[in-house]
């Protein structure tokens, strides 16, 4: 049976991200159905049921992190939609605000509502200015029909929405650094406990959602979450979105239940390998934080249970291609110079280690590496994993764990050839 | 004008722009980034006069100010060009050609990353993952998207902006 498309139905649609096409292709009807005969606690309940695991990055079940918030109200409650997306090779949540805001907004008032939140800040990544442009709109269009404002529907229920734009960090997709930027401060993360849920925005209580996470609470509402549940694999449940780019033949986001096989989405969705003399060398499915996979171990379905089995992660489901071409020290490199950019230097271990790796990573690219250097990497590796405040040292430290540990003999190859044998191309930027 | 408002670093909207910033929040504080932005819009880069004005109005030291626009790539310190281009460097645009697409940039406009060419029309920076891997290489000029660029597009676009 064909796959129906759930949370792209609409985006291909002329037009789609205004709310008169919105509602004709059924828009808003979740919100209307949820305010007019459900409970706060009973759609909660309804979340928790379906399954839904977050689609940020972790995989944490959606119902579960709403229901750590305390049962005392003496404080407001907010709801942070994290729509900072920047991991490399993500690009899922830019689709959903740009092609279909209204769906994404109708999540954030039906979560809003599930959880007694009055006031829900939207967090879009800077760079993002077209789809801040869009969903400023969106929220203005809302307004006027009543959907956000005093007394939604009749219901009772009030709820504002605030679009907060960031300014270029990439560490600000991390839920407490993202809290930190939104007080108007460098978005430096906190430590955890305690967490948001008790203590976050302004010091009280917050949820923080990502973008794909909440367009996913209307189809809960609207069809019930045994339905839900019913999509993809058992605890792995519900459509998503997959990414993928680099050297296959048609990159972009594909919607598809969880669990789908990788060589499926590589092959039937994006078109195959971009060159045909050129096969599949390795693959990231999540993300580029998460551990990398030879070519010979990409038969993986694509689940957040599944992909750690396999010893990696789903992460944002982020997927990047690489060829038979490709240096695997020059995409390390790659990858290094990034996350050293991009650390908050808060800690020590992540601040100078991921100055370390672009530092030999650079000596081996351009044939100045020393015999030792692989282990050297593996070594300062695992002083940054497990000791940073936030999970950016594991970001970097499993890629470069893995990456050395999957392709160890190309990065001896650097050292004994003493030059890049693809010819050092990361080097030169 | 008013003797006040002649001594402001910025124009009188941008500074009404802000106050109505100061009570948009729950809290004052996280009016800062939204007025640093506005402060940009008007000047293209933020001064340290910028600042301490954006500190008086926020209620926070310059220096915490300072430390806010350093820590975020997309506040200017110094001006940029009328045509900012960033090209995107991460991994997915590098296996697409990124920085023949940059190497291309500097060839044409004779300025390396990171300058400004002498005419102050065009300025060049990498950025980190914009987020549109499907358009790999891409680019942003100011606030708009350039996808899959090569080196007759890259051609193109700067005699459509000159």
């Amino acid at each position: 049976m064909a796959y129906e498309k759930l949370l792209l139905k609409n985006a291909g649609r002329e037009n789609s991200h205004t709310i008169d096409v919105s509602l004709k292709a059924g828009g808003y009807e979740a919100l209307k159905k949820a305010l007019k005969g459900m409970t706060p606690e009973a759609l909660l309940e309804e979340v928790k049921a379906s399954g839904l695991r977050g689609r940020g990055g972790a995989g944490f079940p959606t119902g579960m992190k709403w229901s750590f918030l305390p049962k005392t109200r003496d404080k407001p409650r907010y709801l942070c939609v994290n729509a900072d997306e920047s991991e490399p090779g993500t690009f899922k949540d830019r689709l959903l605000i740009e092609r279909d805001p209204h769906l994404v907004l109708e999540g954030i008032i039906l979560s809003s509502f599930a959880i007694d939140c009055h006031t829900a800040f939207f967090y879009i990544r800077g760079e993002f200015q077209k789809g801040c442009r869009i969903f400023e709109q969106a929220v203005a269009e809302a307004y006027q029909k009543g959907f956000l404002g005093k007394n939604i529907l009749g219901s009772g229920y009030d709820l504002d929405v605030l679009v907060y734009r960031g300014a270029g960090a990439y560490i600000c997709g991390e839920e407490t650094a993202l809290l930190e930027s939104l007080e108007g401060k460098r978005g430096l993360p906190r430590i955890k406990p305690p967490f948001p849920a008790i203590v976050g925005l302004y010091g009280c209580p917050t949820i923080i959602n990502n973008v794909e996470t909440l367009a996913n609470v209307p189809f809960i509402v609207e069809r019930g979450a045994a339905w839900f549940a019913g999509i993809g694999r058992p605890k792995n449940t519900g459509p998503k979105l997959f990414c993928l780019s680099g050297h296959v033949k048609k990159p972009g986001v594909f919607e598809a239940p969880l669990g789908i096989p990788f060589l499926e989405l590589l092959n039937e969705h994006a078109g195959g390998m971009l060159h045909p003399d050129r096969p599949l060398k390795a693959a990231v499915p999540g993300g580029s934080s998460m551990k990398i996979l030879p070519a010979n171990r990409c038969e993986v379905l694509l689940d957040f249970d599944s992909l750690a089995a396999a010893g990696t992660m789903l992460g944002s489901a982020g997927g990047m291609v690489m060829d038979s071409g490709t240096c695997m020290v020059g995409a390390l490199l790659n990858l290094a110079e990034f996350y050293e950019h991009e650390s908050c230097g808060q800690c020590t271990p992540c601040r100078e280690g991921t100055g370390w790796f672009t530092k030999i990573l650079h000596r081996l690219e351009t044939g100045h590496g020393r015999k030792e250097d692989p282990d050297l990497l593996i070594d300062v590796a695992r002083r940054v994993e497990g000791n940073t405040i936030c999970p950016f040292g594991e970001a970097i430290a499993w890629p470069v764990q893995s990456y050395v540990a999957e392709f160890k003999s190309e990065f001896d190859d650097h050292v004994t050839k003493g030059a890049c044998p693809f010819g050092g191309a990361a080097a030169k930027r | 004008m008013s003797d006040a408002a002649a001594t402001l670093p910025v124009s009188v909207e941008t500074d009404r722009k802000i106050d109505a910033l100061l009570t948009k929040y729950p809290r004052r504080s996280s009016a800062l980034l939204p007025a640093l932005y506005a402060v940009q819009e008007e000047h293209g880069w933020i001064s340290e006069e910028a600042m301490d004005y954006v500190a008086g109005k926020i209620g926070v030291s310059p220096a915490f100010v300072a430390g806010v626009v350093s820590f975020y790539t997309m506040y200017h310190r110094k001006p940029v060009g009328k045509h900012h281009i960033q090209v995107c460097r991460t991994l997915s645009c590098m296996l697409r050609g990124s920085f023949q697409v940059m190497a291309r940039f500097k060839e044409k406009l004779g300025i390396d990353v990171g300058q400004v060419t002498p005419d102050g029309r065009f300025s060049l920076q990498y950025v980190e993952c914009l987020g549109a891997c499907d358009t790999a290489p891409c680019a942003q000029v100011n606030d708009a998207d350039v996808p899959l660029l090569d080196a007759t597009k890259v051609d193109e676009m700067l005699a459509r902006l000159k």
